[in-house]
């Protein structure tokens, strides 16, 4: 009940989302049509693309069109590519899930030890290690991350891949454009391996600021758990330190901890956008960039309402995890 | 008065900073845009092969790294100053009206904050480097419309927190006009915090100026950004490293230095936090 509240919530927003990108991509300068033709075409060649592609019609007739034509899962054909927006954006949406997927996966990981670590090793050098990299992985954006990534690892000691998802000599026909998923079906752990490898460096690059963002809340949460009576309780009864932080503290210290994964999980989505980029990895952040260079208005506005459907489908997991651990949550 | 290590890092970075920008015609020993095309990818003095003549080396095109990323940081310095200040003027009233005369203004204003932040920021530059199309205008134009509600919800909390200090009562009592109480009597108490914010802000406009120009959407590509210096450099990471690598800590630096700044204000302003940390 709960949920389907939430999620009736979210379609005003999407609706929002969907009218401003629309209004606001109309009513500016600088017209799409003139980007693709050759010089030196007639007004009438002007005149029927511009019909070809309803831009002749007035802005609310185009917007209405273009509603019914989204809500059927239509986004018209791209002005740059000339391929269907739905098309391209349905062949590049799972590179993207998978690469955040992997990279929210190493961001929790990285992040919850190096706040347990700074909490098990307070006062001691160990924490001030954890606060330091938790300091620089907030302040240095996730782009330069994945540039300094590409020139440790890449350049200087070339031990990973720096661009693609996959080599392209390696045989393995995956049946979806999920590759991860369909190697680990398929039981071909070799593609598997190669598929990480290439993923190791901007799945790291996504993840660093979200897990020093992690880091960070995790580290107050647990020290506040460790004052806590439970715990003296716990420490009485002669578990060790480490033990009581594993297991008794860590538990209840996670929960700010999963609304900032929420909350920050959007931003490392949005970061994809640059992050693929530099990676030539081949997901929808990658198209976004070359589609407003372009001015490839349909595009942009499928890859926006896309994204923003991410974006509300991430918040309501964080709400539904929240009411599965806080049962508070669920009492009106 | 004794400066903190933060606040003195944070201080002379930012100093030295719009010293090079305004400076960058008297200090850079090149022509940011001159092009010597027999010294092209000259590495840096300390290595082999390097001359004092170019400190930092060239580029693909043998114009001088040094020279260029003194120019940088003249967009650098505009964006940051130009973007916080106006981010900041729009967030600062819109917050000191909605926690000053709470009722249906704060419901209003605090209304468009939540809206706003639930559209993500990336989105929202997407959409407006789209329509603006690229220039320098789109990034500080974007900075403003993304960041006024880091400046509005804080100063909105601060102001209801000093429109229950006594000093505002007895300003009420000897009969000032709001208007009055508001700017002579609150906004001072508002400043440190406001100073604050303004410098953290000046590190995110500088990390977006580079974003956005490394994706090709700032300034035309003829000038010098640090972020269009890393898009170039990154084409030659193979042959030429420090190309990349020069704007990157140019970056790097300024965004640490201005968190020191903000955390060294915040601590030097707030006598609690001082004591907390001694």
């Amino acid at each position: 009940m709960f949920f389907l509240k939430r999620l009736l919530l979210a379609l005003p927003t999407l609706f929002g989302v969907a009218v401003v990108v629309f209004v606001l991509l109309r009513v500016v300068p600088g017209d799409p049509i003139a980007m693709m033709i050759p010089p030196g075409a007639s007004q009438a060649d002007v005149q029927n693309l511009r019909a070809a592609y309803g831009l002749d019609q007035p802005i609310p007739v185009q917007f209405g069109r273009w509603l019914s034509e989204v809500a059927r899962g239509e986004f018209g054909t791209s002005i740059s590519l000339r391929e269907d927006v739905m098309k391209l954006v349905a062949g590049r949406l799972p590179a993207t899930l998978e690469l955040c997927a992997v990279a929210m996966v190493v961001a929790v990981i990285l992040g919850i030890a190096a706040g347990v670590v700074a909490v098990r090793w307070k006062g001691r050098w160990p924490e001030w290690l954890a606060d330091g990299l938790s300091g620089l992985g907030l302040a240095i954006p996730d782009f330069l991350w994945g540039l300094l990534g590409i020139l440790v690892l890449g350049v200087l000691w070339p031990l990973l891949p720096v661009s693609g998802r996959i080599d392209p000599r390696i045989e393995f026909d995956p049946g979806s454009r999920f590759f991860l998923l369909a190697a680990v079906v398929s039981g071909r752990f070799d593609v598997l391996a190669e598929l990480l490898r290439h993923m190791v460096l901007p799945a790291l690059a996504l993840a660093i600021p979200l897990a020093a963002a992690l880091a960070r809340v995790v580290k107050g949460s647990l020290a506040e758990a460790m004052t806590q009576d439970y715990v003296l309780v716990a420490r009485a009864k002669g578990y060790s330190r480490s033990r009581v932080i594993l297991r008794v503290a860590l538990r209840n210290a996670l929960i700010p901890a999963i609304t900032l994964t929420g909350v920050q999980f959007t931003f490392l989505v949005g970061g994809t956008v640059l992050v693929e980029t530099i990676f030539s990895f081949p997901g929808i952040g990658n198209l976004a960039i070359g589609a407003v260079l372009q001015r490839d208005l349909p595009l942009i506005q499928g890859l926006v309402l896309v994204f923003a459907v991410l974006f509300i489908a991430i918040n309501l997991c964080v709400d539904a995890t929240y009411v599965a651990l806080d049962p508070r949550v669920r009492r009106p | 008065m004794r400066v903190s290590p933060k606040l003195g890092f944070g201080l002379g970075v930012y100093l030295g900073l719009v010293l090079l920008a305004f400076g960058a015609h008297w200090i850079a020993p090149h022509d940011p845009l001159e092009q010597d095309l027999l010294n092209t990818f000259a590495p840096p003095a300390w290595r082999d092969g390097g001359t004092s003549t170019f400190w930092l080396g060239t580029d693909s095109l043998g114009r001088d790294i040094l020279s260029r990323l003194i120019h940088g940081s003249r967009v650098a310095v505009t964006v940051a100053l130009i973007a916080a200040t106006c981010a900041g003027i729009l967030g600062t009233v819109l917050g000191l009206c909605a926690g000053y005369f709470g009722g249906w203004v704060d419901t209003v204003v605090s209304r468009i904050v939540d809206v706003w932040m639930a559209f993500p920021p990336v989105l929202l530059s997407i959409v407006l480097a789209a329509v603006l199309g690229a220039g320098l205008h789109t990034v500080v134009i974007a900075i403003v419309v993304i960041d006024w509600t880091r400046f509005c919800r804080v100063v909105r909390a601060e102001v209801m927190v000093q429109k229950s200090r006594d000093y505002v009562t007895s300003a009420l009592t000897i009969g000032l006009s709001p208007w009055r109480i508001l700017t002579g009597e609150v906004v001072p108490n508002v400043v440190p915090l406001l100073i604050t914010l303004f410098t953290l802000e000046m590190g995110i406009a500088i990390v977006v100026e580079a974003v956005l120009s490394f994706a090709g959407l700032s300034v035309a590509n003829d000038d010098a950004t640090w972020g269009s210096m890393i898009q170039e450099g990154r084409q030659f990471v193979r042959q030429a490293w420090w190309l990349m690598v020069a704007p990157m800590v140019c970056i790097v630096l300024s965004v640490l230095a201005a968190n020191a700044l903000g955390d060294g204000l915040r601590e030097r302003f707030d006598p609690l936090l001082r004591r907390e940390r001694p």
